[in-house]
Protein backbone atom coordinates (compact mmCIF):
# COMPACT_ATOMS: atom_id res chain seq x y z
CA UNK A 1 0.00 0.00 0.00
CA UNK A 2 2.85 1.91 0.85
CA UNK A 3 5.69 2.54 -1.82
CA UNK A 4 7.81 4.33 0.40
CA UNK A 5 8.34 5.21 4.44
CA UNK A 6 8.05 9.19 3.01
CA UNK A 7 5.15 8.70 1.50
CA UNK A 8 3.94 6.57 4.51
CA UNK A 9 5.03 9.15 6.92
CA UNK A 10 3.22 12.14 5.29
CA UNK A 11 -0.16 10.14 5.02
CA UNK A 12 -1.44 11.56 1.76
CA UNK A 13 -1.05 15.01 2.65
CA UNK A 14 -2.88 14.37 6.20
CA UNK A 15 0.61 14.36 8.27
CA UNK A 16 0.02 16.67 10.72
CA UNK A 17 -3.41 15.40 11.67
CA UNK A 18 -2.84 11.44 11.38
CA UNK A 19 0.23 12.03 13.64
CA UNK A 20 -0.65 14.56 16.15
CA UNK A 21 -3.40 12.00 17.14
CA UNK A 22 -1.31 9.50 17.30
CA UNK A 23 1.65 10.87 19.10
CA UNK A 24 -0.10 12.26 21.89
CA UNK A 25 -2.25 8.86 22.46
CA UNK A 26 0.74 7.54 22.61
CA UNK A 27 2.28 9.85 24.72
CA UNK A 28 -0.54 9.82 26.64
CA UNK A 29 -0.87 5.76 27.15
CA UNK A 30 2.66 6.13 27.60
CA UNK A 31 3.02 8.37 30.42
CA UNK A 32 0.02 6.95 32.50
CA UNK A 33 1.34 4.27 33.74
CA UNK A 34 5.15 5.63 34.57
CA UNK A 35 3.40 7.56 36.78
CA UNK A 36 1.33 5.56 38.51
CA UNK A 37 4.20 3.05 39.11
CA UNK A 38 6.27 6.20 40.38
CA UNK A 39 3.17 6.89 42.72
CA UNK A 40 3.55 3.50 43.83
CA UNK A 41 6.84 3.31 44.43
CA UNK A 42 6.83 6.32 46.42
CA UNK A 43 4.19 4.86 49.05
CA UNK A 44 6.02 1.64 48.95
CA UNK A 45 9.09 4.04 50.15
CA UNK A 46 7.03 5.72 52.56
CA UNK A 47 5.80 3.01 54.28
CA UNK A 48 9.51 0.99 54.66
CA UNK A 49 10.63 4.35 56.33
CA UNK A 50 7.86 4.13 58.87
CA UNK A 51 8.20 0.35 59.65
CA UNK A 52 12.01 1.52 59.74
CA UNK A 53 11.19 4.11 61.79
CA UNK A 54 9.48 1.90 64.36
CA UNK A 55 12.34 -0.66 64.62
CA UNK A 56 14.61 2.29 65.43
CA UNK A 57 12.54 3.52 68.41
CA UNK A 58 11.50 0.06 69.82
CA UNK A 59 15.32 -0.68 69.63
CA UNK A 60 16.61 2.50 71.61
CA UNK A 61 13.70 2.07 74.12
CA UNK A 62 14.82 -1.38 74.86
CA UNK B 1 -28.89 -30.99 48.86
CA UNK B 2 -26.61 -30.45 50.93
CA UNK B 3 -23.67 -30.63 48.00
CA UNK B 4 -26.07 -27.58 46.14
CA UNK B 5 -25.93 -25.81 49.34
CA UNK B 6 -22.33 -26.20 50.48
CA UNK B 7 -21.39 -25.07 46.65
CA UNK B 8 -23.03 -21.54 47.15
CA UNK B 9 -21.85 -21.42 50.00
CA UNK B 10 -18.67 -21.47 48.62
CA UNK B 11 -19.04 -19.55 45.97
CA UNK B 12 -20.61 -16.85 47.79
CA UNK B 13 -17.78 -16.81 50.60
CA UNK B 14 -15.33 -16.12 47.65
CA UNK B 15 -16.95 -13.05 46.59
CA UNK B 16 -16.73 -12.07 49.95
CA UNK B 17 -13.09 -12.94 49.65
CA UNK B 18 -12.17 -10.93 46.67
CA UNK B 19 -14.02 -8.23 47.98
CA UNK B 20 -11.45 -7.16 50.63
CA UNK B 21 -8.74 -5.39 49.76
CA UNK B 22 -6.51 -8.09 51.60
CA UNK B 23 -7.45 -10.78 48.86
CA UNK B 24 -7.59 -8.50 45.92
CA UNK B 25 -4.29 -6.35 46.32
CA UNK B 26 -1.93 -9.79 45.34
CA UNK B 27 -4.35 -11.14 42.81
CA UNK B 28 -4.13 -7.69 41.01
CA UNK B 29 -0.28 -7.85 41.24
CA UNK B 30 -0.98 -11.22 39.01
CA UNK B 31 -3.26 -10.40 36.80
CA UNK B 32 -1.26 -7.02 36.02
CA UNK B 33 1.25 -8.43 33.65
CA UNK B 34 -1.42 -10.60 31.93
CA UNK B 35 -3.39 -7.65 30.92
CA UNK B 36 -0.16 -5.82 29.45
CA UNK B 37 0.89 -8.64 27.28
CA UNK B 38 -2.87 -8.58 25.92
CA UNK B 39 -2.46 -4.98 25.82
CA UNK B 40 0.58 -5.14 23.50
CA UNK B 41 -0.79 -8.06 21.76
CA UNK B 42 -4.21 -6.06 20.54
CA UNK B 43 -2.32 -3.07 20.02
CA UNK B 44 0.20 -4.44 17.57
CA UNK B 45 -2.26 -6.24 15.79
CA UNK B 46 -4.75 -3.10 15.90
CA UNK B 47 -1.94 -0.81 14.52
CA UNK B 48 -0.51 -3.25 12.00
CA UNK B 49 -4.20 -3.13 10.47
CA UNK B 50 -4.98 0.65 10.94
CA UNK B 51 -1.75 1.50 8.93
CA UNK B 52 -0.60 -1.67 6.64
CA UNK B 53 -4.29 -3.52 5.71
CA UNK B 54 -6.86 -0.94 5.85
CA UNK B 55 -6.92 0.66 2.67
CA UNK B 56 -7.48 4.40 1.93
CA UNK B 57 -10.73 6.24 2.48
CA UNK B 58 -12.03 7.31 -1.14
CA UNK B 59 -13.40 10.90 0.69
CA UNK B 60 -11.71 10.98 3.41
CA UNK B 61 -7.76 9.86 2.07
CA UNK B 62 -5.27 9.08 4.41
CA UNK B 63 -6.96 11.33 7.31
CA UNK B 64 -9.55 8.88 7.92
CA UNK B 65 -7.05 6.56 9.81
CA UNK B 66 -7.51 9.21 13.01
CA UNK B 67 -10.46 7.04 13.42
CA UNK B 68 -8.78 4.22 14.96
CA UNK B 69 -7.96 5.65 18.22
CA UNK B 70 -11.02 8.19 17.99
CA UNK B 71 -13.55 5.63 17.88
CA UNK B 72 -11.69 3.18 20.81
CA UNK B 73 -10.67 6.25 23.16
CA UNK B 74 -14.70 7.40 22.80
CA UNK B 75 -16.06 4.06 23.82
CA UNK B 76 -13.47 3.37 26.49
CA UNK B 77 -14.52 6.98 28.00
CA UNK B 78 -18.01 6.30 28.00
CA UNK B 79 -17.86 2.61 28.76
CA UNK B 80 -15.48 3.63 31.60
CA UNK B 81 -17.68 6.21 32.98
CA UNK B 82 -20.44 3.18 33.58
CA UNK B 83 -17.99 0.81 35.03
CA UNK B 84 -17.21 3.67 37.56
CA UNK B 85 -20.36 4.64 38.41
CA UNK B 86 -21.19 1.19 38.60
CA UNK B 87 -18.84 0.66 40.96
CA UNK B 88 -19.29 3.53 42.89
CA UNK B 89 -22.89 2.70 43.59
CA UNK B 90 -22.08 -0.93 45.07
CA UNK B 91 -19.91 1.27 47.41
CA UNK B 92 -22.65 3.11 48.19
CA UNK B 93 -25.08 -0.13 48.52
CA UNK B 94 -22.89 -2.46 50.41
CA UNK B 95 -20.50 0.13 51.83
CA UNK B 96 -17.41 -2.48 50.72
CA UNK B 97 -14.15 -0.55 50.85
CA UNK B 98 -12.75 -2.01 47.50
CA UNK B 99 -15.76 -1.01 45.57
CA UNK B 100 -15.32 2.90 46.14
CA UNK B 101 -11.45 2.53 45.42
CA UNK B 102 -12.30 0.79 42.39
CA UNK B 103 -14.20 3.84 41.27
CA UNK B 104 -11.30 6.00 42.63
CA UNK B 105 -8.78 3.71 40.08
CA UNK B 106 -10.71 4.21 36.92
CA UNK B 107 -11.88 7.75 36.99
CA UNK B 108 -7.93 9.53 35.99
CA UNK B 109 -8.20 6.32 33.12
CA UNK B 110 -11.67 7.67 31.62
CA UNK B 111 -11.11 11.24 32.22
CA UNK B 112 -7.69 10.72 29.76
CA UNK B 113 -9.89 8.43 26.57
CA UNK B 114 -12.40 11.35 27.19
CA UNK B 115 -9.50 13.99 26.59
CA UNK B 116 -8.06 11.57 23.65
CA UNK B 117 -11.19 11.39 22.31
CA UNK B 118 -11.87 15.18 21.73
CA UNK B 119 -8.02 15.90 21.18
CA UNK B 120 -8.28 13.07 18.25
CA UNK B 121 -11.59 14.58 17.16
CA UNK B 122 -10.36 17.88 16.90
CA UNK B 123 -7.96 16.43 14.79
CA UNK B 124 -9.81 14.83 12.82
CA UNK B 125 -12.40 17.63 12.35
CA UNK B 126 -9.82 20.60 11.48
CA UNK B 127 -9.00 19.08 8.17
CA UNK B 128 -12.74 17.54 7.13
CA UNK B 129 -15.18 19.99 8.90
CA UNK B 130 -12.71 22.78 8.71
CA UNK B 131 -12.64 23.18 12.09
CA UNK B 132 -11.30 22.21 15.16
CA UNK B 133 -14.70 22.71 17.31
CA UNK B 134 -18.18 22.87 17.20
CA UNK B 135 -20.48 23.20 19.27
CA UNK B 136 -22.32 19.81 18.09
CA UNK B 137 -24.48 17.86 20.46
CA UNK B 138 -21.76 15.08 20.11
CA UNK B 139 -18.55 17.24 20.97
CA UNK B 140 -20.36 19.34 23.70
CA UNK B 141 -21.85 16.30 25.65
CA UNK B 142 -18.68 13.97 25.10
CA UNK B 143 -16.78 17.47 26.88
CA UNK B 144 -19.18 17.47 29.85
CA UNK B 145 -18.18 13.66 30.11
CA UNK B 146 -14.91 14.99 30.14
CA UNK B 147 -15.87 17.85 33.30
CA UNK B 148 -17.88 14.81 35.08
CA UNK B 149 -14.73 12.92 35.61
CA UNK B 150 -12.62 15.94 36.66
CA UNK B 151 -15.65 17.02 38.99
CA UNK B 152 -15.42 13.22 40.45
CA UNK B 153 -11.86 13.58 40.79
CA UNK B 154 -11.41 16.70 42.37
CA UNK B 155 -14.63 16.44 44.37
CA UNK B 156 -12.75 13.28 45.99
CA UNK B 157 -9.89 15.07 46.51
CA UNK B 158 -11.38 18.18 48.06
CA UNK B 159 -12.80 15.89 51.05
CA UNK B 160 -10.62 14.64 53.51
CA UNK B 161 -12.57 12.00 55.32
CA UNK B 162 -12.05 8.89 52.71
CA UNK B 163 -15.39 7.41 53.14
CA UNK B 164 -17.76 10.52 52.84
CA UNK B 165 -15.02 11.48 49.70
CA UNK B 166 -16.53 7.86 48.43
CA UNK B 167 -20.30 9.01 49.25
CA UNK B 168 -19.93 12.24 47.57
CA UNK B 169 -18.41 10.85 44.71
CA UNK B 170 -20.50 8.26 44.26
CA UNK B 171 -23.36 10.32 43.97
CA UNK B 172 -21.59 12.57 41.57
CA UNK B 173 -20.59 9.76 39.30
CA UNK B 174 -24.38 8.16 39.23
CA UNK B 175 -26.00 11.58 38.62
CA UNK B 176 -23.46 12.14 35.59
CA UNK B 177 -24.45 8.51 34.04
CA UNK B 178 -27.79 10.52 32.32
CA UNK B 179 -25.14 11.90 30.09
CA UNK B 180 -23.36 8.59 28.91
CA UNK B 181 -27.18 7.79 26.92
CA UNK B 182 -27.44 11.47 25.70
CA UNK B 183 -23.58 11.44 24.25
CA UNK B 184 -24.22 7.56 22.27
CA UNK B 185 -27.54 8.85 20.91
CA UNK B 186 -26.69 12.43 20.37
CA UNK B 187 -26.03 12.08 16.76
CA UNK B 188 -29.73 10.60 16.65
CA UNK B 189 -31.68 13.01 18.34
CA UNK B 190 -29.81 15.98 17.29
CA UNK B 191 -29.48 17.27 14.14
CA UNK B 192 -25.35 16.72 14.21
CA UNK B 193 -22.24 17.96 12.10
CA UNK B 194 -20.34 14.34 13.62
CA UNK B 195 -21.38 11.31 11.25
CA UNK B 196 -24.00 8.62 12.60
CA UNK B 197 -22.48 5.84 14.50
CA UNK B 198 -20.09 3.55 12.67
CA UNK B 199 -20.95 -0.03 14.00
CA UNK B 200 -24.42 -0.11 14.91
CA UNK B 201 -26.26 -3.50 16.64
CA UNK B 202 -29.25 -3.72 15.13
CA UNK B 203 -27.49 -3.23 11.16
CA UNK B 204 -24.45 -3.95 9.08
CA UNK B 205 -21.19 -1.75 10.04
CA UNK B 206 -21.64 1.01 7.11
CA UNK B 207 -17.50 0.22 6.24
CA UNK B 208 -14.81 -2.21 5.10
CA UNK B 209 -14.29 -5.00 6.68
CA UNK B 210 -10.96 -4.76 7.36
CA UNK B 211 -11.28 -1.57 8.89
CA UNK B 212 -14.09 -2.70 11.01
CA UNK B 213 -10.95 -5.27 11.98
CA UNK B 214 -8.61 -2.52 12.77
CA UNK B 215 -10.76 -0.40 15.18
CA UNK B 216 -12.19 -3.99 17.24
CA UNK B 217 -8.68 -4.56 17.79
CA UNK B 218 -7.75 -0.96 18.86
CA UNK B 219 -10.71 -1.12 20.75
CA UNK B 220 -9.66 -4.29 22.64
CA UNK B 221 -6.05 -2.47 23.46
CA UNK B 222 -7.33 0.08 24.73
CA UNK B 223 -9.75 -1.81 26.87
CA UNK B 224 -6.98 -4.15 28.48
CA UNK B 225 -5.06 -1.24 29.01
CA UNK B 226 -7.47 0.23 30.97
CA UNK B 227 -7.77 -2.29 32.86
CA UNK B 228 -3.90 -2.78 33.51
CA UNK B 229 -3.70 0.65 34.48
CA UNK B 230 -6.76 0.53 36.53
CA UNK B 231 -5.89 -2.78 38.69
CA UNK B 232 -2.08 -0.74 38.78
CA UNK B 233 -3.62 2.46 40.39
CA UNK B 234 -6.01 0.37 42.59
CA UNK B 235 -3.04 -1.33 44.00
CA UNK B 236 -1.56 2.21 44.74
CA UNK B 237 -4.98 3.42 46.85
CA UNK B 238 -5.28 0.32 48.58
CA UNK B 239 -1.69 0.47 50.07
CA UNK B 240 -2.76 4.18 50.84
CA UNK B 241 -5.61 3.73 52.68
CA UNK B 242 -5.19 0.59 54.14
CA UNK B 243 -1.53 1.37 55.14
CA UNK B 244 -2.01 1.35 59.22
CA UNK B 245 -3.53 -2.33 58.69
CA UNK B 246 -1.76 -5.15 59.86
CA UNK B 247 -1.53 -7.41 56.64
CA UNK B 248 -0.34 -4.29 54.49
CA UNK B 249 2.62 -4.05 57.50
CA UNK B 250 3.41 -7.93 56.67
CA UNK B 251 3.51 -7.65 52.65
CA UNK B 252 7.40 -8.35 51.18
CA UNK B 253 7.64 -5.56 49.59
CA UNK B 254 6.97 -3.28 52.41
CA UNK B 255 8.94 -5.13 55.06
CA UNK B 256 12.30 -4.17 55.66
Amino acid sequence: MWNSPAEFFAMGGYALYVWSSFGVCALVLVLEPLFVRARFKAIVRRLKQEQLAEQFDKEKSH
Amino acid sequence: MNEVNSLSNSRWINWFKLSSPSTFYPLAGKLIPIFWGLTAVFGMAGLWVSFFVAPVDAVQGQGYRIIFIHVPASWMSMLIYLVMAAWAGLGLVFNTRLSAMMAQALAPIGAWMAFLSLWTGAFWGKPMWGAWWVWDARLTSELILLFLYLGFIALQASIENPRRADKAGAILALVGVVNVPIIYFSVKWWNTLHQGASVSLSKAPAMAQTMLWGMLLMALCFWMYSIAVGLMRVRAIILEREAHTDWVRQLSEVKS
